[in-house]
């Protein structure tokens, strides 16, 4: 059966989506996605729909659940390159994806979640060592 | 019956002609268009009538044998309608034909054929003058169209700032149909240009409702999709007052009072600056004399 494929980079997962969404191959992806964020404890996933050019209200409402799962098992999604005619559909279907966040490209959208991660990371990092401090 | 209007336009097509032309000149009082122009269009129009009477069916001008004919008016209600006249005046192009033609039927006909002939002719002159008006019509409407779409297009320019800046000075009333113009071209040119950053200037636009403002976040919110930012600068006073009183919620969409502050926003998220290098210039009357100076 045809399946997206999920490429890992670091800390992230990166999906790109190729070709033509229909329903059953977007729950798929919603499976897939959840089950990879889980086994590689990854901190951030990186959509890429530039070549996705029709949407419908169901794949529209799978990129807003697939970022809420993510953020459930603490992950951000970012979605890079949509189609001005994508952007437009959503908000007519009144989908404007709020937890989402997005990007302009790839390179950007990488930018967006390394500064994010990174201040995460840096956050918990600066509670360790504020954690032994506390103690003594 | 066979009709004997074909044969008789045939065979005094030149007094016809002479006396249309004069009827024509006495009915108008304007005179827009050159003589020889209008006798080559009433030349023109004789040779079809003839032509479509004596191929067509005469009651209707459906009919491959009257298309020489529609084409011709056409051209003739365009040309006239460019000239200036209103459409009584071009529909009088066609109507005027008829004292000539009645008093050449009643001439060479017996009276038995005559009101017969004479009944077909009207019905037929009656529709090509319709025809006309109907095409002046068309004509200035195809005008009106041309020119609402060149507004639209015009009134939505969308300008790149800086790098990676985008500005979009609205200017009139937003309605459905410029903002979706609106929101295609902004978006087009995010991709074209990369753009991280655009700013929506509302300082044309002359009342903002909710309708407006709804219209104002749809575009930002499809613009937010492609992983672009969106300000809106001008706003003035008496807009932020209706903006409140209306109960509008912007959300969390940054609004600056002039384009300058939103850009200097832009410029900021956008991790650039634009600072002074030198001190202000002096006037420039000494820069000049001082050039020629050097120049000499």
């Amino acid at each position: 059966m045809e399946r997206i494929p999920i490429l890992r980079m670091g800390n992230f997962l990166l999906v790109t989506i190729q070709v033509d969404m229909h329903d059953r191959l977007a729950m798929q992806l919603q499976e897939d996605l959840t089950s990879r964020i889980a086994k590689d404890q990854a901190r951030g996933v990186l959509i890429d729909i530039s070549a996705l050019d029709i949407v419908d209200s169901f794949i529209g409402r799978m990129l807003a659940d697939i970022a809420g799962m993510s953020r459930v098992l603490d992950a951000q999604t970012v979605v890079v390159g949509m189609q001005p005619a994508v952007a437009i559909t959503l908000v007519e279907l009144g989908l404007s994806l709020r937890g989402v966040r997005t990007a302009l490209d790839v390179e950007r959208g990488m930018q967006l979640l390394e500064q994010s991660i990174g201040d995460q990371t840096f956050a918990t990092r600066a509670h360790e060592d504020d954690g032994p401090g506390g103690e003594s | 019956m066979a009709t004997r209007l074909p044969e008789l336009l045939r065979k005094h097509h030149d007094t016809l002609l002479a006396e249309w032309m004069a009827e024509q000149k006495a009915a108008l009082s304007r005179k827009l268009i050159k003589d020889a122009e209008l006798e080559e269009q009433c030349a023109a129009f004789l040779r079809a009538l003839g032509e479509g009477a004596s191929r067509g069916d005469l009651t209707t001008l459906d009919g491959p044998a009257w298309t020489e004919m529609k084409e011709l008016l056409t051209t003739v209600s365009r040309t006239q309608g460019q000239a200036g006249y209103s459409p009584s005046e071009t529909a009088t192009f066609v109507f005027s034909l008829k004292k000539p033609l009645f008093a050449r039927l009643s001439r060479d006909l017996a009276a038995a054929d005559l009101a017969a002939e004479q009944w077909t002719a009207m019905v037929l002159l009656d529709q090509l003058g319709l025809f006309t008006t109907e095409m002046y019509q068309r004509n200035r409407e195809e005008v009106i169209m041309r020119q609402q779409q060149e507004m639209l297009e015009l009134s939505t320019p969308v300008v790149k700032l800086w790098d990676g800046v985008l500005a979009l000075p609205m200017i009139g009333t937003l309605d459905s149909a410029r903002t979706q113009v609106v929101m295609e071209t902004l978006l087009q040119r995010i991709v074209e240009t990369g753009s991280a950053v655009a700013i929506l200037d509302i300082t044309g636009v002359p009342t903002v409702d909710t309708l407006v403002a709804q219209y104002l976040l749809k575009t930002i919110a499809a613009a937010r999709l492609m992983g672009a930012d969106c300000i809106i600068s001008g706003v003035r006073p008496q807009i932020a007052q209706t903006i409140v009183h209306l109960g509008v919620d912007l959300g969390n969409v940054t609004t600056k009072a002039t384009l300058a502050d939103a850009f200097a926003l832009a410029l900021q998220r956008t991790g650039q600056a634009v600072v002074r290098v030198a001190a202000p210039r002096k006037k420039k009357p000494k820069e000049v004399g001082k050039d020629r100076k050097d120049h000499e």
